[in-house]
């Protein structure tokens, strides 16, 4: 598997969650300023250089639950807050869009563009801060830097990394079933007609060639879709027409974003499976998320500004109602660590070993808390 | 180098030698018959080569093969015994280049085919004749010996995960990412010689990103299909 598939899928995960907050701070309405700060705060931390620096180390992805963990930070970086249940709804749309966005990839280097027109849209939330900004554009560099040169072979492997970390996610989202994207199954509608991705060719033609490679014939044959040729390609510069609409902000126009939750019972027998298997990765999972979120500079919110709650239901009783219907294995844990001289801290982190323990011979406890402990007191 | 090491980590294509020919068979040179001899692709465009002995469990590798720089990804064999052309094997790489192989004492390298930016995934030989799958969804079929293109197909929108071939009627499958899976008949004019090809069915796998596909029999009346996120494996028989 390809160990360069971390920062798209945390840029695009985050890209995605922006998109979902800012849709909600207007439906809810949140006053502009409140909204704002709340935008710029959450960029600001996503972008922070010494996370970029982390994100971009070449590693392997881990589970959803440790990267639900890293965003269920990020979405408190500010004076916002969420619950259980809207939280987990923001986690599984997130999650269905940016699968939706791999699956129809017309190639496999496409999914830079996805990045790019959520970095495009996110550079609009915070035009009016020039830090934030030029933090962005950094990144931007970062992964031209580090993609720009693959091969399609290597964006293939990424593409396959990705869509196995997506695998069986059969949540149906009001908005892909509206838009016809998605049928009632969970499963999404692949087309067979439109552009060809830039590099191939329409199907449907035969041409054969004698030994000198000259053409001797063409024949047509019946291939099934109603595909036409690719228009031009998409741009991969700082700037420019990126051509392919994955990507950009679905929920511009102000729509009610709901998700259906009943009658997945299939759904949830699957992903109650994955949640309780034991997760051979657990000790290398926390140490990636210390570090990561150790690079988050999460600011304290200064002066008078009081917090505020999102929901991302329509209603605080259907949030409440999401709640009480979500089953108990199915709740994401969310694992508060703290980069502060804590006095609970030592006995949060021995009882998180504790439940990453991994059934193999008995290592002693102390040594593998020592480890972390030592990482965090280097912060 | 442990053979169990190798199967858990490489792509492994087996080829039978001696008395019980099951699909895929050739002599391999002065060895016991019996005996079978393996091929695995690798990582660092390797392709290594092992002997196993009819009897005993001493597994030994017996040539490491040169041709690729990048991640092998299939390897496609035939008997050549009794026919004009003597390949045996053709490898295929992640940046479409394939190698072309006869066996004997050693593997000699006969020719290369340059890939042109796509990755080859899948690679088929049969009388030889090379076909290989793109990873723009084009099929072509070369001349083994000479590694001379003659047919280039247009056959699907995205990217080629599988071909399979059904050797006693020349048939060909290709499975693609666009959901579609195209059943094609191989054959050589009898004039010229030059390797002709025919569609003859294409099959839409509804909303399932395919990601393999094989015949069930040799004479390519039915194949199986598998998806991305499908839990069940689809067959389609001809009737």
């Amino acid at each position: 598997m390809s160990m360069r598939t971390l920062p798209l899928l945390f840029l695009n995960l985050g890209g995605e969650m922006l998109y979902i907050l800012d849709q909600r701070l207007r439906a809810q309405n949140i006053p502009v300023d409140k909204a704002r700060k709340v935008l710029n705060d959450i960029i600001s931390t996503m972008f922070s250089r010494k996370f970029m620096e982390e994100l971009f180390k070449p590693q392997e992805l881990y589970s959803k639950k440790a990267l639900r963990t890293v965003y269920d930070r990020l979405a408190h970086a500010s004076i916002m807050r969420l619950n259980q249940a809207s939280m987990d709804k923001l986690y599984d749309l997130m999650t269905m869009a940016f699968k939706y966005q791999v699956l129809l990839c017309p190639r496999p280097k496409d999914v830079l563009l996805v990045t790019f027109n959520h970095l495009d849209a996110i550079k609009g939330f915070i035009q009016d801060s020039p830090t934030i900004l030029h933090q962005v554009d950094e990144t931007f560099r970062q992964l031209t830097e580090t993609y720009g040169g693959l091969s399609a072979g290597e964006f293939q492997l990424i593409r396959q990394t990705l869509l196995i970390f997506f695998q069986d996610l059969h949540i149906r989202v009001s908005i892909f079933l509206k838009e016809r994207v998605q049928s009632s199954n969970g499963r999404f509608v692949l087309p067979v007609s439109g552009p060809v991705p830039w590099g191939t060719e329409v199907p449907g033609v035969i041409r054969m060639f004698n030994k000198k490679g000259e053409e001797i014939r063409k024949i047509e044959f019946k291939h099934g879709g109603n595909y036409v040729a690719a228009l031009r390609e998409g741009s991969f510069e700082l700037h420019g027409d990126r051509v392919l609409k994955l990507g950009t902000n679905m929920y511009s126009v102000n729509r009610p974003v709901e998700t259906h939750m009943s009658g997945a019972s299939k759904n949830l027998a699957s992903r109650t499976q994955e949640s309780i298997a034991p997760n051979p990765l657990a000790k290398e999972e926390l140490n990636f998320l210390a570090r990561l979120m150790g690079g988050m500079e999460i600011k304290k919110p200064s002066g008078p500004e009081p917090g505020f709650r999102l929901n991302l239901f329509t209603t605080d009783e259907e949030e409440e109602q999401a709640a009480l219907t979500r089953p108990e294995e199915l709740s994401y844990e969310v694992i508060n660590i703290q980069a502060t001289q804590d006095q609970r801290r030592n006995e949060e982190l021995a009882r998180i070993m504790g439940e990453f323990e991994i059934t193999e011979q008995p290592r002693s406890s102390a040594s593998k808390g020592d480890d972390l402990l030592a990482m965090m007191d280097g912060l | 180098k442990g053979i169990i090491t190798c199967i858990s980590c490489f792509q492994i294509h087996f080829l039978f030698s001696g008395s019980t020919p099951p699909i895929n068979t050739f002599p391999h040179g002065p060895t016991i018959s019996g005996a079978l001899v393996l091929a695995a692709g690798t990582w660092s465009g390797q392709v290594l080569v092992f002997d196993i002995p009819a009897k005993g469990p001493n597994i030994v590798l017996s040539e490491e093969l040169a041709g690729h720089q990048t991640p092998v990804t299939d390897i496609a064999t035939e008997s050549a015994q009794g026919q004009d052309c003597v390949v045996d094997m053709v490898t295929a790489d992640d940046s479409g280049l394939l190698c072309v192989w006869r066996s004997g004492p050693e593997f000699t390298l006969l020719t290369c085919i340059p890939g042109f930016g796509v990755p080859c995934p899948s690679v088929q030989l049969w009388q030889g004749i090379i076909a290989a799958g793109y990873g723009n969804g084009q099929i072509r079929l070369y001349e083994a010996t000479t590694g001379t293109l003659h047919v280039q197909i247009n056959a699907h929108a995205r990217a080629i995960c599988a071909l399979d071939l059904a050797p006693e009627m020349g048939k060909l499958l290709s499975a693609a990412e666009d959901t579609f899976v195209h059943i094609w008949k191989l054959s050589r004019s009898p004039e010229s010689g030059y390797i002709e090809v025919e569609h003859c069915h294409g099959e839409c796998v509804f909303d399932t990103q395919v990601c393999g596909a094989r015949f069930c029999d040799p004479s390519g009346n039915s194949f199986a299909v598998t998806g991305y996120d499908l839990a069940e494996i689809l067959r389609f028989s001809s009737v």
